[in-house]
């Protein structure tokens, strides 16, 4: 077999190694208990509330005869990253949150936690590759390059690789993964879990990984980067997985300047970085009301940032953030001040953030008079990310919405040119990782039927 | 994978997963489902001049809070004209022909039998299976376990249908006898080729106690069934186990049936010496569907023993399975409590001290609280470990086991809420050597100190 890719490690001394997990691992014995509350339904509501629809009262039965291997399979059938979803999903307005028991007033089944164990469980010991060593196909010869590394590449690579086509993945960050590994709350997956999984997916076949690797328009490719035209040419299939963009600024007074990060470019620092400190932090502000927003308020909190203030501009029914994260934030200390908008960041002569100046909001926007000063050292941004997709019209035919989504057919997920699909993030506008999984699989479906003809 | 094919008397089923007679194998429509879903064969719902049921058939049994820990049924054979089961089975075996198809027969005068062997053979059926268990309804007529409850008319039915059958035929043994080696011997003489067990239990479900009237309840009146369901499982693997144990039976293949509801019961059975086995009340519950972790899960234990197919398995279990007298006395274990998962619900405590040897202690007891509660004997040290799991209010702790008294009955481990917590760990023996019951039969030691005056001197004489 061909040497693995060598995934870099993330080196030690980040911020999210100290993080406790909020769902710890199950045992077997708390997982046979669990399993066996579960009523076994038919065409059960838990399925239809899964975007990838496992066989969840299948896999939870599996878990309850002690056929663990066999409740991995059925789970990875319909969600190849199955593993990740378990912990990062968010069940309580997903499969959880359809379950039976809910309309009887009962804890919902704690699938998410059953999903771990059997993956986990299944895949330390040999990985996919254990899984699938029948099925995998030998080559075919047929090559895909996949842009971005993230979880919806990373899914179709798998599915792809099992088929026995080459992949090659282009990811211009130094880690693959994406937001998986760089964005999801380390109280939920840490950046080596996610990386454990890359490791099994890049089990299953030919798959190369070029990070450091920008795929660009135009027609000249520079150290780092490769030309879109250069991949409708070398290869027979091209999967977009580019996500989203960097962090949008707000557009306050004194924005610009150290201690005011956009969120998900400070959570990347958390997980990934170890020069990354909050020496000096006792109060923070966060703006935003989405579940960026709420997640980087928690874990400033948790990295004991005393006063945490998530400040959003609307009321608190109207915020994006899922109430069941809103709620366990806040059990840990963050406080949500509605209807108020940052106008001003305040600093001090060496330029460091002091104050943040809230205004009263009506109808979202500030109403001019109404201003306080409060303090703080730290600002995340969390107003949303901003499109990476441009790079997406570079390959003939593949157009972008008045959104700046990649515009798709939703049942194959192929899009304007015939040699191009896309999924996850960039197309659906920004969802969950289990969408990301699912947009691959229907993708590479239709991948499948092409390059076979 | 480990492949399931098996051969039972001689026919090839994809594997060893069958629908027991009964509703889930009641009309062609079903079994077909039912072989899409992954089962290897069925057994036809028992044929024979059609019945007339009642309505309201069935009882059940919870368990706390699990439903339907056992079934009762007051069903008879099929209740559907003979000439629409055998055109059903004939398209079942055309459309199915590598699948098992099982002819289920209970039929009065040998006319019958020979009649209704000649039409099942017609349509295709691969073996027989002679329904001699049926408690309820049909044995009132001379048929059913009335048959199965006695060896002579059993070992003579049983000839008759072997001379006239061509097909292989499997005798159904119902567990409402005295001593199960019985019916099996006399089919083993009348020629059967296999013997499959056990149809369902006499049962009576409940009583219904504001109408005063059993379940299930039939206008005003009930009448006692048959059990079967997860509940039946032990009654079924020791009643296989004898069968296969048994000299002349044991030579022929048994298909198991009884309480089976996922392939790690199949495989116990399997492990007892079933070649196949049947399944009623898991489908009748759940659906053909279960047949999926049934195929996936023994197949994947087969592959973690290295076992190639399901005949290596078959009867691995038989040769440890012997009698009182011959297992070790010296053989000592002691209940251990894992500290780190021990939830503090103190039901060892409580099974120990009211069901077996008041050595299990809670922690900050004074010697004579501890006399007071109930011990006999007080270790030298009680340690006060305190409960760790999460989310345990402070102050309780980790019950003790007193090793000195405890004498490894299992009772406290099976109580325990926690699977996994309470773990019988092997200590020496005071023996220091095996030895075995029938050992000290056989050297005159028998006898033990404490016995009756009459027993001793009876022995004396000896
Ligand atoms: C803070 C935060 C927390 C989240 N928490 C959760 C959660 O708990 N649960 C959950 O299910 N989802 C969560 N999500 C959402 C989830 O992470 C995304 O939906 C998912 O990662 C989308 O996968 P993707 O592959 O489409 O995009 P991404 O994960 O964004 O991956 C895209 C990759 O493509 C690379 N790339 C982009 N353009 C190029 C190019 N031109 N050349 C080369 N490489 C390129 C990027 O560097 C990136 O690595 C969270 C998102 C954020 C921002
Ligand atoms: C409703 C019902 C009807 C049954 N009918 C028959 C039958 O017609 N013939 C027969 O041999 N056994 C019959 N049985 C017995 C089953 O075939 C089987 O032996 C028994 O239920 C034990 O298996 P189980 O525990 O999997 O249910 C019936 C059982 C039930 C519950
Ligand atoms: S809805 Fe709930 S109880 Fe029913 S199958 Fe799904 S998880 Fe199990
Ligand atoms: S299970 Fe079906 S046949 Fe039986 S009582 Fe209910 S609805 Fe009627
Ligand atoms: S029964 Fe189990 S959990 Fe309960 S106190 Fe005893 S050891 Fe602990």
């Amino acid at each position: 077999m061909r040497p693995l890719p060598v995934l870099p490690q993330l080196p030690d001394g980040r911020l999210e190694e100290g993080f406790a997990e909020s769902k710890p691992a199950y045992n077997e014995a708390e997982a046979v208990t669990e399993a066996n509350r579960c009523l076994y339904c038919v065409d059960a509501p838990c399925v239809k509330s899964c975007p990838t629809g496992i066989d969840i009262p299948e896999f939870i039965r599996k878990i309850a005869t002690g056929n663990v291997k066999g409740a991995a399979r059925t789970i990875l059938a319909e969600n190849i990253l199955g593993y990740s979803c378990a912990r990062v999903c968010p069940v309580e307005v997903l499969c959880a949150g359809g379950c039976v028991y809910n309309a009887w007033g009962r804890q919902p089944i704690a699938i998410g936690r059953l999903q771990r164990f059997a993956t986990e469980t299944t895949l330390a010991q040999g990985g996919m590759r254990a899984l699938y060593a029948s099925k995998i196909k030998p080559k075919t010869g047929k090559r895909v390059a996949l842009v971005g590394a993230g979880p919806a590449s990373l899914a179709a690579a798998a599915l792809l690789a099992m088929e026995g086509h080459e992949c090659v993945i282009f990811e211009r960050k130094q880690y693959a993964g994406g937001l998986n590994t760089l964005g999801i709350a380390p109280y939920k997956l840490k950046a080596n879990d996610a990386m454990k999984e890359i490791a099994w997916i890049f089990e299953l076949g030919a798959i190369e990984l070029r990070t450091g690797t920008s795929v660009v328009s135009g027609d000249i490719s520079i150290e780092g980067t490769v030309t879109a035209k250069s991949l409708l040419r070398d290869f027979d299939a091209v999967f977009l997985g580019l996500g989203l963009g960097p962090d949008s600024a707000l557009g306050a007074k004194n924005e610009a300047g150290p201690g005011v990060y956009g969120a998900v470019d400070l959570i990347e620092k958390i997980k990934s970085d170890p020069a990354m400190t909050l020496k000096g932090v006792t109060h923070a502000l966060v703006i935003g009301g989405g579940n960026t927003a709420i997640d980087i308020a928690h874990e400033l909190a948790l990295l004991n940032v005393g006063d945490v203030a998530m400040v959003y501009r609307r009321g608190r029914e109207d915020m994006s953030a899922y109430a069941h994260e809103i709620e366990y934030g806040m059990k840990h200390g963050v406080r949500v001040l509605t209807e108020r908008v940052l106008t001003e960041v305040v600093r001090d002569a060496s330029g460091n953030v002091t104050h943040g100046k809230l205004a009263r909001a009506q109808g979202g926007k500030p109403v001019p008079g109404t201003e306080e000063t409060v303090p703080c050292q730290l600002i995340a941004m969390a107003i949303g990310q901003s499109r990476a997709t441009e790079v997406a019209t570079a390959f003939d035919g593949v157009a972008l919405d008045s959104k700046g989504r990649v515009v798709v057919d939703p049942t194959t997920h192929r899009t304007g040119n015939a040699k191009v699909w896309s999924g996850g993030d960039c197309v659906n506008g920004g969802k969950e990782v289990v969408n990301a999984a699912q947009e691959a699989k229907l993708a590479v479906r239709d991948m499948l039927r092409a390059l076979a003809g | 994978m480990a492949d399931l094919e098996i051969t039972f008397c001689g026919v090839k089923s994809p594997n060893p997963f069958w629908l027991a007679s009964a509703p889930p194998a009641n009309t062609g429509g079903q079994v077909m489902r039912a072989f899409d879903a992954g089962w290897g064969g069925a057994v036809w719902k028992t044929l024979g001049d059609p019945i007339t049921n009642v309505s309201s058939r069935f009882g059940g049994i919870d368990y706390a809070n699990a439903r339907m820990m056992g079934l009762n049924n007051i069903e008879l054979i099929t209740d559907r004209p003979l000439e629409v089961n055998l055109k059903e089975m004939y398209e079942v075996k055309k459309r199915y022909p590598k699948h098992t198809l099982v002819a289920s027969l209970m039929v009065e005068t040998r006319e019958n039998w020979r009649e209704i062997i000649k039409k099942v053979e017609d349509v295709g059926s691969d073996i027989l299976e002679l329904n001699f268990g049926c408690p309820h309804g049909m044995c009132e007529r001379g048929m059913g376990s009335a048959v199965g409850q006695e060896p002579k008319v059993l070992e003579e039915i049983t000839r008759w249908v072997v001379e006239d059958a061509k097909v292989p035929v499997i005798v159904k043994l119902t567990p409402n006898t005295g001593d199960i080696n019985e019916p099996a011997e006399a089919a083993a003489k009348g020629g059967a080729h296999a013997i499959s067990l056990i149809n369902t239990i006499k049962s009576l479900i409940g009583v219904d106690l504001e109408k005063m009237v059993p379940n299930p309840r039939v206008a005003t009146k009930s009448t006692n069934g048959g059990y079967c369901g997860p509940a039946v499982k032990p009654i079924a693997l020791f009643m296989v186990s004898q069968v296969a144990k048994n000299e002349l039976s044991g030579k022929l293949p048994i298909s198991g049936i009884g309480g089976i509801s996922n392939w790690r019961d199949a495989a116990e059975f399997i492990a007892l010496g079933a070649t196949s086995v049947q399944v009623c009340t898991a489908v009748m519950h759940y659906g053909y569907r279960i047949v999926e972790d049934m195929i996936e899960g023994l197949s994947d234990f087969l592959d973690s023993k290295g076992m190639k197919s399901v005949e290596e398995l078959r009867g691995k279990a038989l040769d440890s399975y012997v009698e009182w007298g011959d297992l070790d006395l010296d053989y000592n274990i002691k209940a251990q409590i894992n500290a780190d998962t021990c939830i503090g619900c103190n039901l060892c405590y409580t099974a120990c001290m009211d069901g077996a040897h008041q050595c299990i202690h809670i922690p900050g007891r004074t010697k004579e609280q501890s006399l007071a509660a109930g011990h006999y004997h007080i270790p030298d040290s009680v340690p006060l470990v305190p409960v760790k799991v999460a989310g345990i209010p402070a102050g309780r702790h980790v019950p003790v086991v007193d090793e000195h008294e405890c004498i490894g009955c299992n009772l406290c481990a099976l109580v325990c809420p926690v699977p996994g917590t309470i773990t019988m760990v092997e200590r020496a023996g005071s023996l220091g050597k095996k030895e075995t019951w029938n050992d000290r039969v056989a050297q005159g030691r028998d006898l033990n100190p404490g016995s009756l005056e009459s027993t001793v001197a009876k022995r004396a004489k000896r």
